[in-house]
C-alpha cells in the first residue's frame, strides 16, 4: 500500500483541519496571500474539504480532471477548484435538497417524470461514489482514481449510459449529477470555489459579469470582442 | 381560527403581470383594492445589484427567484394510465413567485396572437372543413375577436414599452414588420432593438428565401421611455443577463417597476406579501365568493380576508389550482370529456436548430431577453396547412439572448462530453455558432387536463395539481414541418456544420426546460358547458371571481403568451370597472 493515491488520502486525513498549506494541493497558490497585496487576484478558495470525506475526495479529484485534465488550454479541474466547488456544493443547502420536493410515497416513475429519487443530491452523491467505489473494486480491484486512463474513460462512458448497475443509485442520475457539478465547478463565477483565476471563462472568452454592451453590440458586429473577465470579487 | 379581517371590494390573488395591471385599473377606479402575494417583496436596488445579479449559478441554475416547489409542486404523468409523481425539481418550466412574479426575470418577447388565433375553430372549418380536425382535438373559439381585444393589447405595449417594428397599421402594410400580423392601431411605442450578427445573417438568409423576418417584439428597452403611467425604464445593455434575472437597468418591463408602483400611487391600494391563498372561500350558495383566506408563512397565522370582488392572478396554473381546491366549478372529466375545471390544458411544442460558422464571431454574450428576427410565415393562419394534414404552427426565429456559459456551450455534433477535445471545441465553438428555435403552438387534446392529485399534498396539507399532458400527432406534424424549414434557413446561412434535424417527437417530459408558458384549464367560452370562465373572464359558476391569465387560452398559440395575458388583464379590468360595479352579477347570461 504504497502507492501515490492512498498516501495522499492518509495525508488528507492526518492533517485535519488546520492544514491551510494543503491550498498547494489544490492550487497554485502555496501561500494565501493577503488580499490588499493583490486586489484583481481571485479569493483563494480555502483548502481542504467541508463534505467529501478523503477517499470521496479522492474520487472527486480524479472525476474532475478526467473531464477537465490538464493541457495546452487551462490546468486540470482539481487545480482549478472544480473538486472544492462541487464539495462546498454538497455540503450546502443545494446538497441538502433545498428547493426540492422531497415526500413520499416514492416510486421509480418514468423517465419523464424527472428525479424520483428519495435522496437528496449529497446524499445520492455519497452513494453513489460509494456504489461505484465498490463497481471498480469488483471489476478492476482498484478505486476509480487509480484505474489506468483507458479504464477510467471506460467507466466514466459506461456511467454516462447508465450502463453500470449501481446498488442503490442510478448510474445515469449520478453521472448527469456530477458532470452538472464539474461543468458548473469550470464555469460559475469563482465566487463558489472553481473556474480558479477565470480559466473556464478564459476558455471560451466569456467576459463575465461587466456587461454594458449597447454601444458594442454594433461596434463589434462580425468583431471579437476580447476583454479581461471579470467576476463578482473583482467588482465587489 | 383564522383571524377575520376588514372587508375589501377587492382581493387579488398574486402580484404578477396580471395581478398588477388588475391592481392599478381597478385602484384608479376607486375600489379598495388588496394585493396578496405568496412571495417576498423585491426592489431593483439592491436585490437586483451589479455585480450580484450577473451570478449564472445563482438565478439560472438554482433558480433563486422562482417558486419553491419542496412548498407546492405538482404531479405530472403523460397519460392517465400512469401514476403521476411529484415534480421534485423544477425544470421543464419555472412559475415566478414575489412581487412582479414571472415578470421580473422574463424574457419580454411580447407577440400578439393573430386574429385567427382569436377564431381557431371557426377559421379552420371555413379553410379546410370540419373533418380536418382530428378526432379528440378540443379546438375552440376565443368568445372575443381580435378587433375588441385590440386596444388591451395596445394598452399593455405602451405601458411595456414594447420595442419593435409595426407591420400592419389600420390595414396598411408597413415594410420591416411581420406582414401577418393583425391591424394594430398606432406603432409600437419603441423602436427596434439593435440587431445582432447572427440575426443580420439569418434576415439575409429568410429574406433570400421569400420569408418576411421582422425583429422580434421586445420589453427591452430600445431607449429610455417614460410610459402612460409616468413610470421610468432605462436603456437596455444588452448585458446577457435577462432571462432568469431581475434587470439592473430596469430596462426590462416587469411589474415591479411599472403597474404595480403606479397602484401604489393610489391609497386605497395596499399589497400584502408573504400571503399565501389556500383558498377562496364560498357562500353557502356556492354562487358568490366571500373572500380568501391566506396564511402568513413567516408566521403561520392564517387570515379570512372578505370581499366583493376576487380576483384569481395566481399564474394560469396556480389560478386553476386554487378553483380546484375550493370547489368553484365542475372538475374536467376526461372519460366523458365534461366538465371544465383543468380542461385544456396545453403548453407548447419547441426544437432548436444549431449552426456553426467556422470564420464568424457572434460574441454571443452581448444579447437582451428578446433580441432576435422572427419568420412568422409558417405561423397560425398564414400558410395553406392542406397538404401538410395539420392545424396550427411556429414561429421561427433567431435569438441571440445570452453566452452565459453553464447554459450556453453550443457544439457541433459527434464532440465529446468531456477531455481536452471537449475542452477545445468549446472554446472554439462558443463564439462561432448561432441557433435557430421553433415556438410552436399546442392544442387543447381531450387527454390532457389538471386536476387535483390523490396521494401527494403541499406545506399546507393540500392536494397538489396534478397534470395529465402529452403532445398528440398534430403537434409532432407542426414540429416536423417548421423545424425543417428553420433548418433550411439555417443551411441557407451558410454554416460550416449544423445539427441534424431533430423536431419534437417523443412524448413530454417534465425535465428540460421548455418555456413557461402554460395555458389552459380555466378557458374562456360562450358556453358554460364547455368552458369555466365567460368572455369577461368571469367564472360561470361564481359571479364575483374573475380569473385571469393564461389559463383562460382555449388553446395555445406559437407565440409567447404575455402580449395575450396583459391584452386579458385589462379586458378584465375593464370589465370590472365599467360594467361589474354598475351591476354585480353575471355579465353574461348562463
Ligand atoms: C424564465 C421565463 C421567461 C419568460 N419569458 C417570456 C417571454 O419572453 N415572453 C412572454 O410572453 N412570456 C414569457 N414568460 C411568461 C410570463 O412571465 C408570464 O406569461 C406572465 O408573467 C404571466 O403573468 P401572470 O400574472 O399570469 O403570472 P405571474 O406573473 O407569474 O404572477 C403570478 C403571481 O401569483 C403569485 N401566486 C401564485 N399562487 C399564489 C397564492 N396561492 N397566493 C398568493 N400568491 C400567489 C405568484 O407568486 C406570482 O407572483 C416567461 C416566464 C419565465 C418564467
Amino acid at each position: 500500500m504504497t502507492d501515490e493515491g492512498l498516501d495522499r488520502r492518509r495525508f488528507l486525513g492526518a492533517i485535519g483541519a488546520g492544514a491551510a498549506t494543503l491550498g498547494a494541493d489544490v492550487a497554485d497558490a502555496a501561500e494565501p496571500a493577503p488580499i490588499a497585496a493583490s486586489p484583481a487576484a481571485d479569493p483563494v478558495a480555502p483548502a481542504g474539504y467541508q463534505f467529501l470525506n478523503p477517499d470521496e475526495a479522492a474520487f472527486m479529484e480524479a472525476f474532475v480532471d478526467h473531464l477537465i485534465p490538464a493541457d495546452a488550454l487551462s490546468p486540470s479541474g482539481t487545480e482549478l477548484g472544480v473538486a472544492v466547488y462541487a464539495d462546498r456544493q454538497l455540503a450546502g443547502a443545494w446538497g441538502k435538497g433545498a428547493r426540492m420536493y422531497l415526500q413520499g410515497p416514492w416510486r421509480k416513475g418514468t423517465p419523464n417524470q424527472g428525479w424520483q429519487s428519495p435522496m437528496a443530491p449529497a446524499d445520492l452523491v455519497k452513494a453513489g461514489i460509494a456504489a461505484l467505489d465498490a463497481h471498480c473494486r469488483r471489476v478492476a480491484k482498484l478505486p476509480f482514481e487509480r484505474l489506468a486512463p483507458d479504464a477510467r474513460e471506460e467507466t466514466v462512458a459506461a456511467l454516462a449510459q447508465g450502463k453500470i448497475e449501481l446498488d442503490g443509485v442510478p448510474s445515469k442520475l449520478l453521472f448527469d449529477t456530477l458532470y452538472a457539478l464539474a461543468t458548473e465547478g469550470l464555469f460559475a463565477d469563482p465566487i463558489y470555489g472553481g473556474n480558479r483565476d477565470k480559466a473556464g471563462w478564459r476558455l471560451v472568452g466569456f467576459p463575465g459579469v461587466i456587461a454594458t454592451h449597447a454601444q458594442d453590440i454594433e461596434t463589434y458586429r462580425g468583431r471579437r470582442y476580447e476583454a479581461e473577465p471579470m467576476s463578482i470579487a473583482d467588482m465587489s | 381560527m383564522a383571524t377575520k379581517l376588514k372587508p375589501v371590494d377587492v382581493v387579488i390573488v398574486g402580484m404578477g403581470w396580471t395581478g398588477g395591471i388588475l391592481a392599478k385599473e381597478l385602484s384608479d377606479a376607486g375600489l379598495t383594492v388588496l394585493g396578496l402575494e405568496r412571495g417576498v417583496n423585491r426592489t431593483t436596488e439592491p436585490d437586483f445589484s451589479v455585480p450580484m445579479i450577473r451570478d449564472e449559478l445563482r438565478y439560472a441554475i438554482r433558480h433563486e427567484l422562482y417558486m419553491d416547489v419542496s412548498r407546492d409542486t405538482l404531479t405530472f404523468r403523460n397519460a392517465a394510465r400512469e401514476t403521476a409523481l411529484p415534480m421534485r425539481r423544477l425544470g421543464s418550466f419555472l412559475p415566478g413567485e414575489g412581487v412582479g412574479g414571472a415578470g421580473l426575470h422574463w424574457n419580454g418577447q411580447t407577440y400578439r396572437f393573430s386574429p385567427s388565433d382569436h377564431r381557431l375553430r371557426t377559421r379552420v372549418t371555413e379553410r379546410y372543413g370540419e373533418t380536418f380536425i382530428p378526432e379528440g382535438m378540443q379546438l375552440a373559439d376565443w368568445p372575443m375577436s381580435y378587433d375588441e381585444l385590440e386596444p388591451y393589447y395596445d394598452k399593455f405595449e405602451y405601458m411595456a414599452g414594447i420595442s419593435g417594428q409595426a407591420g400592419n397599421i389600420r390595414g396598411e402594410t408597413v415594410e420591416g414588420g411581420n406582414p401577418f400580423e393583425g391591424p394594430r392601431s398606432r406603432g409600437y411605442p419603441n423602436p427596434p432593438l439593435k440587431a445582432s450578427l447572427s440575426g443580420v445573417m439569418y434576415e439575409a438568409a429568410a429574406r433570400e428565401l421569400g420569408y418576411h423576418p421582422f425583429p422580434r417584439p421586445a420589453a427591452n428597452m430600445s431607449r429610455a421611455y417614460v410610459n402612460p403611467d409616468g413610470m421610468s425604464l432605462g436603456e437596455c445593455q444588452y448585458c446577457g443577463h435577462c432571462e432568469n434575472f431581475g434587470c439592473e437597468a430596469n430596462a426590462k418591463a416587469s411589474p415591479h417597476i411599472t403597474v404595480i408602483p403606479a397602484a401604489q400611487k393610489n391609497a386605497n391600494f395596499s399589497l400584502r406579501t408573504q400571503a399565501w391563498v389556500t383558498r377562496v372561500d364560498l357562500h353557502p350558495d356556492g354562487k358568490r365568493a366571500k373572500g380568501v383566506t391566506y396564511t402568513d408563512v413567516r408566521t403561520g397565522e392564517e387570515f379570512e380576508q372578505p370581499a366583493d370582488i376576487v380576483a384569481l392572478c395566481a399564474y394560469g396554473l396556480g389560478n386553476v389550482h386554487l378553483m380546484l381546491l375550493s370547489g368553484i366549478g365542475a372538475p374536467y372529466d376526461p372519460e366523458t370529456a365534461t366538465g371544465v375545471v383543468g380542461k385544456g390544458y396545453c403548453y407548447q411544442l419547441t426544437s432548436t436548430v444549431q449552426t456553426f460558422f467556422q470564420d464568424k464571431n457572434f460574441n454571443p454574450f452581448m444579447g437582451a431577453g428578446s433580441l432576435g428576427v422572427v419568420v412568422d410565415d409558417f405561423n397560425g393562419d398564414n400558410f395553406d396547412h392542406g397538404p401538410h394534414g395539420f392545424i396550427g404552427g411556429a414561429s421561427i426565429i433567431n435569438a441571440t439572448t445570452h453566452g452565459r456559459p453553464i447554459a450556453y456551450r453550443p457544439l457541433p455534433p459527434g464532440t465529446p462530453k468531456w477531455g481536452s477535445q471537449w475542452k477545445a471545441a468549446a472554446g472554439h465553438w462558443y463564439g462561432r455558432a448561432a441557433s435557430i428555435g421553433t415556438q410552436g403552438s399546442n392544442m387543447a387534446s381531450r387527454g390532457n387536463y389538471l386536476s387535483l392529485d390523490p396521494t401527494y399534498r403541499n406545506a399546507f396539507g393540500q392536494p397538489l395539481l396534478r397534470m395529465t399532458y402529452d403532445f398528440t400527432e398534430n403537434d409532432f406534424k407542426q414540429s416536423a414541418f417548421t423545424t425543417r424549414i428553420a433548418h433550411d434557413i439555417g443551411r441557407a446561412m451558410g454554416p460550416t456544420h449544423i445539427s441534424p434535424l431533430a423536431p419534437k417527437s417523443s412524448s413530454y417530459s417534465i425535465v428540460p426546460y421548455q418555456s413557461t408558458h402554460n395555458t389552459g384549464g380555466a378557458i374562456t367560452g360562450d358556453d358554460p358547458r364547455t368552458s369555466a370562465v365567460n368572455r369577461y373572464l368571469q367564472s360561470w359558476d361564481v359571479s364575483n371571481l374573475f380569473v385571469v391569465g393564461a389559463s383562460a387560452f382555449p388553446q395555445n398559440a406559437g407565440y409567447n403568451p404575455t402580449g395575450a395575458v396583459g391584452a386579458l388583464a385589462y379586458w378584465t379590468a375593464d370589465a370590472i370597472r365599467n360594467r361589474y360595479v354598475a351591476a354585480p352579477g353575471p355579465l353574461v347570461p348562463a
